[in-house]
């Protein structure tokens, strides 16, 4: 815990942040209009920078973007796993960077300390306080479901009225390639994450002649913590107690934390540029093994065109034609896919690092590396999507048997995807009246039809999400089939993993991103959250039970869909 | 002056006034040291009751002959810009009557954006036809004159008892009318005059509304608008008497209608004072202090009033409350006192208090202590606290009204004078570094026996002066505490100019006494911008009382509403606003001005329901009929 920002480490790192940055990047750009708000919003109140966090370079590079346009550097929040680091553990220290435990256990004092470091770093004002809401960097690029206790110190200064208000602004960085997309496909699939170590970093500079495109920093609004709270809340509880005095946060206050996380979230996916890879990506897994190029441009213009109707945030190279767009994206990520006689193909062999065995393991690995990128368009596609979803399910054009199961996959897939708290109804809403806006459906008060030239729509959001409603599928029999006792977690990311890769090697399923062990964990999570698999707390973790007569009755739901036709897939 | 018939109190004529006369040389002679001893305790007999007047001061029935009848004080006294465009004080009741005040005008430019070019014009004088009539019935008015009930249902009276203080009262004076006036006023000269009023109500089912200074700022006073019965104000301004002083237990006993500064002055004729001196002391009585749970700006040596009193009368629908005896202290349950302060005049008519009193100490002197900021300010005075080293009144001002203070500094005589001035200002910002508009400054009234105070002072300096404090000198210290009794007045100049504005208080615990101040000073700026105000407002505060645990803050809030086509309800959104920060800030509804109809939206969240129940079975059981229903509080 405890920084010590020094300007001389902070200059030295911008000399060498600049250094690195220009080797590895093309450039760096961000929103100057978001800028001027910081800028502005910094005088006013303390500010709560909320970055999304993909990669290690998030912090380094808010650092150096505060630094190049002279604002006072964010005081941030980090894993302790940096403090390993020698050398730079403490470099990054004395450049603004404060560390803690990633899990408090049961340590009140370690918890109350930092809360009151943060706390007063935030009152006093000189600094923005910077964390992750996501607490961890996304494996998946797909945004985590936030963390509230950061969340909780930060607003607490405001409950208590020790700040008139406090400012919240959402970042979103995103990355044309992300430095570590290598190093998350491994951990997905089982291979652990190397310890971070100067060594590591060193070996790591031979990545710096490789190119990873540009960067996006894009600086939300910032929004005031005074106007979010405007009349929600009873204001008498923090009357009672010395303000020094941590109190438990009420149920109301919690609700109020978890409504704000999710809302910076959103609009962190709001704000977040997206690039035509990611629309390649979403194109190639579902035409595996190979498409051809002319198709593909043709479908990622088509795609380019859909995902702008959604109110995809594209940054699109305007001055080049759409091949050469295509061309340049499958330049820069040459090392997952490639272009062999006028098709693309996904690579199935690295370049480098570990040598692997299995066929299956290598094509899960660039799956999952593609996926990552396809990802990133998820959180934008996935209201729509889910109505496609289920209006393909149901076959019914009665809306609230839609709605219905909208609901229920909506419910299902919370972990994965980021749903503002119990507005189910809103969010279908705005699912049909973007798929209306695209034209692929008809929305009337009773019911909604699928027009003719809208299949083809409904069908590209069906393959796009077709690997996590599978994915579950898999979970799910996993779960009925083979366990009777209680189970442990690693237990269970064991099983699925062979179950799906026996599947997998029979041909029954091609859903290679079941073996993620993101999906599995988020769907562990989902089926806990709604009492199919009960967890119970043991003396070392947590142990889980099915509950067989719930999940049963679930897996109707499940299994009622009807498997996506793949000739209406293949043709636009 | 019998049994005064509508309208005007007291049909007077020569035959009167030449009695009057009479009386009033007799009583001369008659007055020795011993005459308020002397003083019957039941009550006067009407024939030679003191006339109106020669009591020193004791307010007329007919106040507006010397009171203004649409704004705050005296007729004679209030703020004008001379020729010269210069701030000047007209009258000669108080000390600055008559001085100029030349960085008034400035000041009010630069802080308001007010403008000489642009006055409003009120309505110069009250067109009778516009008050609402006087709905009463006869056999109502038949049974007052039977109890020889002084009454009238003159509209000038009627509508002068119709409102307090409060800015949306003297702003509808001002530019329209009340809805609702009361139907008659009478005045009853002692306790027995009220019992059988409280029973001729009763029986005709009849509303009564107190009023005893007209000083709330509670919107106490107002009648209600939907209330169909004949509401009478009870006006308590006869009921002046000092039956007693004891000075073995140092006590007085005294009708609860006697206005402050008259209690004080005839009590210091006997060389006593109770030290009760609220801001309103000129016209606010007794009886409302005990009804309203008042604070004195002395209360460091002499308590706020539930302190001070000893023993309260008072006459409600089931008859008296009292207590038998005047033990300083009892644990016989609950105190009942406690249901009479602070009951507002929904519980009955508090006629008579027996009340502490110390000698007139025998020396008192102003100062004042200059601090680099407000932080170190609050600072010093929690110090202060904790040490319990208070003197008689502490107060520590912000930047902006000390700054204020300083545009009413009256212009100065000698050249000399000004000289030091500029001597002492250029001492404190270029020589000890304190930023002119940082700065503020506490003022200090000591008391006491010469010795202790040179004693008392010395240590409170010291205390300051390691919070950074550099003593300022007596004057500061005594144009601070002019500034309070001279800001009504203020207020109604302002008014002449577009400006508006009021005071409003709270009490808080000492560690969130800082946050309190600059967040609902910031909501206010934040709430004017956002209401349009086109002016930034004037928003400032001084931390007023000190207890062990907390202290009171007091708001003065002031803009410019040119432009804004409904200046009153953008104020009182603005001032709700204010409050219900000030309540998230760990504030209190109100540290002496009381809730009257004004806060009465927050009451039961600030008492919980089951408090709020308990106030209303107290009310249930004491006026069930609603006989005292003004419907402040509850």
């Amino acid at each position: 815990m405890g920084h010590g920002m020094h300007m001389g480490a902070i200059r030295f790192f911008a000399f060498t942040l600049s250094k690195i940055f220009k080797s590895l990047f093309k450039s760096v750009c961000v929103n100057e209009d978001g800028m001027q708000k910081l800028q502005q919003a910094i005088q006013e109140h303390p500010v709560v920078l909320l970055p999304s966090h993909r990669s290690y370079m998030d912090f380094l590079l808010l650092s150096y973007v505060s630094y190049t346009y002279d604002l006072a550097l964010p005081v941030i929040a980090a894993g302790i796993d940096f403090l390993g680091m020698k050398i730079v553990g403490e470099l990054l220290r004395k450049s603004g960077a404060f560390f803690m435990r990633r899990t408090f256990g049961g340590n009140k004092l370690y918890w109350a300390v930092f809360a009151e470091y943060v706390k007063s770093i935030l009152k006093n004002g000189y600094a923005p306080v910077e964390f992750y809401l996501e607490g961890t960097r996304s494996r998946t690029a797909k945004t985590l479901s936030p963390k509230f206790g950061l969340l909780n110190i930060v607003m607490d200064p405001f409950f208590k009225r020790e700040v008139f208000d406090i400012y919240l602004v959402p970042v979103s960085i995103s990355y044309e390639r992300v430095l570590e997309e290598f190093l998350y496909a491994y951990e997905l699939l089982g291979v652990p994450k190397p310890k971070e170590s100067t060594s590591g970093l060193l070996k790591a500079r031979k990545i710096l002649n490789e190119d990873f495109g540009s960067i996006h920093v894009y600086f939300g609004q910032p929004v005031s913590l005074r106007t979010l709270e405007a009349g929600r809340m009873n204001r008498y509880p923090f009357n009672l107690v010395p303000r020094h005095v941590p109190q438990k946060p009420s149920e109301e206050i919690q609700k109020f934390v978890s409504d704000v996380a999710y809302k910076m979230e959103l609009l962190q996916i709001e704000n977040m540029v997206l690039n035509p890879w990611m629309l390649i990506s979403a194109i190639l897994l579902q035409n595996l093994p190979a498409i051809d190029f002319e198709l593909l441009v043709e479908k990622t213009l088509w795609l380019k065109n859909l995902t702008q109707i959604f109110g995809g945030f594209l940054d699109w190279p305007d001055n080049l034609c759409a091949s050469k767009a295509v061309r340049s994206a499958l330049a820069l990520h040459s090392n997952i896919a490639s272009l062999v006689n006028g098709q693309v193909i996904l690579n199935n062999k690295e370049m480098g690092f570990v040598t692997t065995e299995e066929p299956i393991f290598r094509r899960a690995l660039f799956i999952l590396l593609c996926g990552s990128y396809r990802n990133q368009l998820l959180n934008i596609f996935v209201r729509p999507a889910l109505v496609a979803i289920a209006l393909q399910i149901t076959h019914s054009s009665r809306k609230e048997e839609v709605y219905n199961h909208f609901s229920f996959w909506r419910d299902i897939f919370s972990e994965e995807f980021i749903f503002f708290p119990g507005i189910s109804l809103k969010d279908f809403e705005e699912g049909c009246f973007l798929l209306t806006k695209c034209g692929a459906i008809q929305d009337t008060p009773q019911q909604i039809f699928v027009t003719e030239k809208g299949s083809t729509v409904i069908a590209f959001l069906n393959a796009m999400f077709k690997p996590f409603v599978e994915g579950y599928q898999i979970i799910c029999r996993y779960l009925s089939n083979e366990t009777n006792e209680a189970f442990t977690e690693k237990h269970f990311v064991f099983g699925v993993r062979s179950l799906a890769s026996q599947l997998l090697e029979t041909g029954s399923t091609h859903c290679y991103e079941v073996l993620s062990s993101d999906m599995q964990k988020n769907a562990l999570a989902a089926l806990v959250r709604l009492g199919m698999v009960a967890r119970m707390k043991t003396t070392d973790g947590f142990t889980y039970r099915v509950n067989k007569e719930s999940l049963n009755k679930t897996a109707g739901m499940f299994e009622s869909r009807i498997p996506v036709r793949k000739a209406v897939a293949a043709r636009l | 002056m019998a049994a005064a018939a509508a309208p005007g109190g007291g049909g007077s004529d020569g035959f009167q006034t030449a009695a009057h006369r009479r009386l009033r040389i007799l009583s001369g002679h008659l007055r020795s040291a011993s005459e308020t001893y002397l003083s019957a305790s039941q009550c006067r007999g009407r024939t030679v009751a003191t006339p109106e007047g020669s009591q020193s001061g004791t307010f007329p029935k007919r106040r507006q002959e010397i009171l203004k009848w649409n704004g705050w004080g005296y007729n004679d006294s209030k703020f004008i810009f001379n020729k010269k465009g210069q701030g000047e004080f007209t009258g000669k009741r108080y000390r600055i009557g008559g001085l100029i005040f030349p960085l008034l005008k400035d000041w009010v430019e630069k802080n308001l954006g007010g403008s000489l070019e642009h006055k409003t014009t009120p309505k110069a004088s009250l067109n009778i036809s516009d008050v609402p009539p006087s709905i009463a019935s006869e056999e109502f008015l038949q049974d007052l004159q039977n109890a020889k009930i002084s009454y009238t249902q003159e509209a000038e009276s009627r509508l002068f008892r119709a409102h307090g203080h409060c800015l949306h009262e003297i702003f509808l004076l001002r530019e329209g009318m009340f809805k609702r006036v009361p139907d008659v006023v009478v005045w009853p000269e002692c306790h027995d005059d009220v019992v059988k009023i409280v029973e001729i109500a009763c029986k005709h089912n009849i509303c009564i509304i107190p009023y005893g200074g007209g000083t709330s700022v509670t919107s106490a006073l107002e009648c209600p608008a939907d209330e169909k019965r004949t509401i009478v104000s009870l006006d308590t301004s006869q009921m002046n008497r000092i039956h007693w002083i004891d000075e073995k237990n140092l006590t007085a006993h005294v009708d609860a209608g006697i206005v402050g500064q008259d209690l004080e002055r005839q009590l210091g004729e006997s060389g006593y004072c109770t030290g009760h001196e609220p801001d309103s002391i000129e016209f606010s009585t007794l009886g409302g202090w005990v009804a309203t749970r008042a604070s004195g700006m002395k209360k460091n040596i002499y308590g706020n009033i539930e302190d001070l009193v000893v023993h309260i009368k008072m006459v409600t629908p089931r008859g008296v409350i009292q207590k038998s005896c005047q033990g300083p202290r009892m644990s016989t349950g609950p105190d009942i006192h406690h249901f009479i302060l602070g009951s507002e005049g929904i519980l009955g008519v508090i006629t008579e208090v027996t009340i502490k009193i110390r000698p007139v100490p025998e020396y008192q002197k102003y100062g004042s202590v200059v601090f680099p900021n407000f932080e170190k300010g609050v600072a010093c005075l929690r110090e202060v606290a904790k040490q319990r080293c208070a003197p008689a009144s502490i107060r520590l001002m912000d930047n902006a009204q000390f700054q204020f203070g300083y545009a009413l500094k009256p212009q100065v005589a000698s050249i000399f004078t000004s000289l030091l001035d500029g001597l002492k200002k250029f001492y404190i910002t270029k020589f000890k570094g304190f930023d002119p508009n940082v700065l503020c400054v506490a003022t200090l009234v000591f008391e006491g026996s010469r010795e202790k105070v040179l004693q008392h002072e010395k240590q409170v300096y010291d205390i300051a002066a390691k919070f950074g404090g550099l003593a300022a000198g007596e004057d500061n210290g005594q144009r601070g505490y002019m500034l309070t009794f001279i800001i009504a007045y203020l207020r109604d100049f302002g008014m002449d100019y577009y400006l508006i504005g009021e005071s409003f208080e709270t009490s808080v615990p000492w560690d969130r006494t800082v946050d309190l101040c600059k967040n609902v000073k910031e909501r206010i700026a934040r709430e004017c911008k956002e209401k349009g105000v086109q002016f930034p407002p004037f928003a400032t505060c001084r931390v007023t009382q000190m207890y062990d645990s907390g202290a009171c803050v007091y708001f003065y809030l002031g803009f410019n509403y040119r432009g804004i086509s409904d200046p009153v309800r953008v104020y009182e959104e603005i001032e709700t606003a204010a409050r219900e920060e000030i309540l998230a800030n760990g504030g209190s509804l109100s540290h002496h001005h009381g809730v009257g109809k004004l806060r009465k939206q927050w009451l039961k969240e600030c008492v919980s329901d089951v408090g709020f129940g308990m106030l209303k079975s107290i009310k249930q059981f004491v006026d069930p009929n609603n006989i005292f229903g003004s419907g402040n509080l509850l």
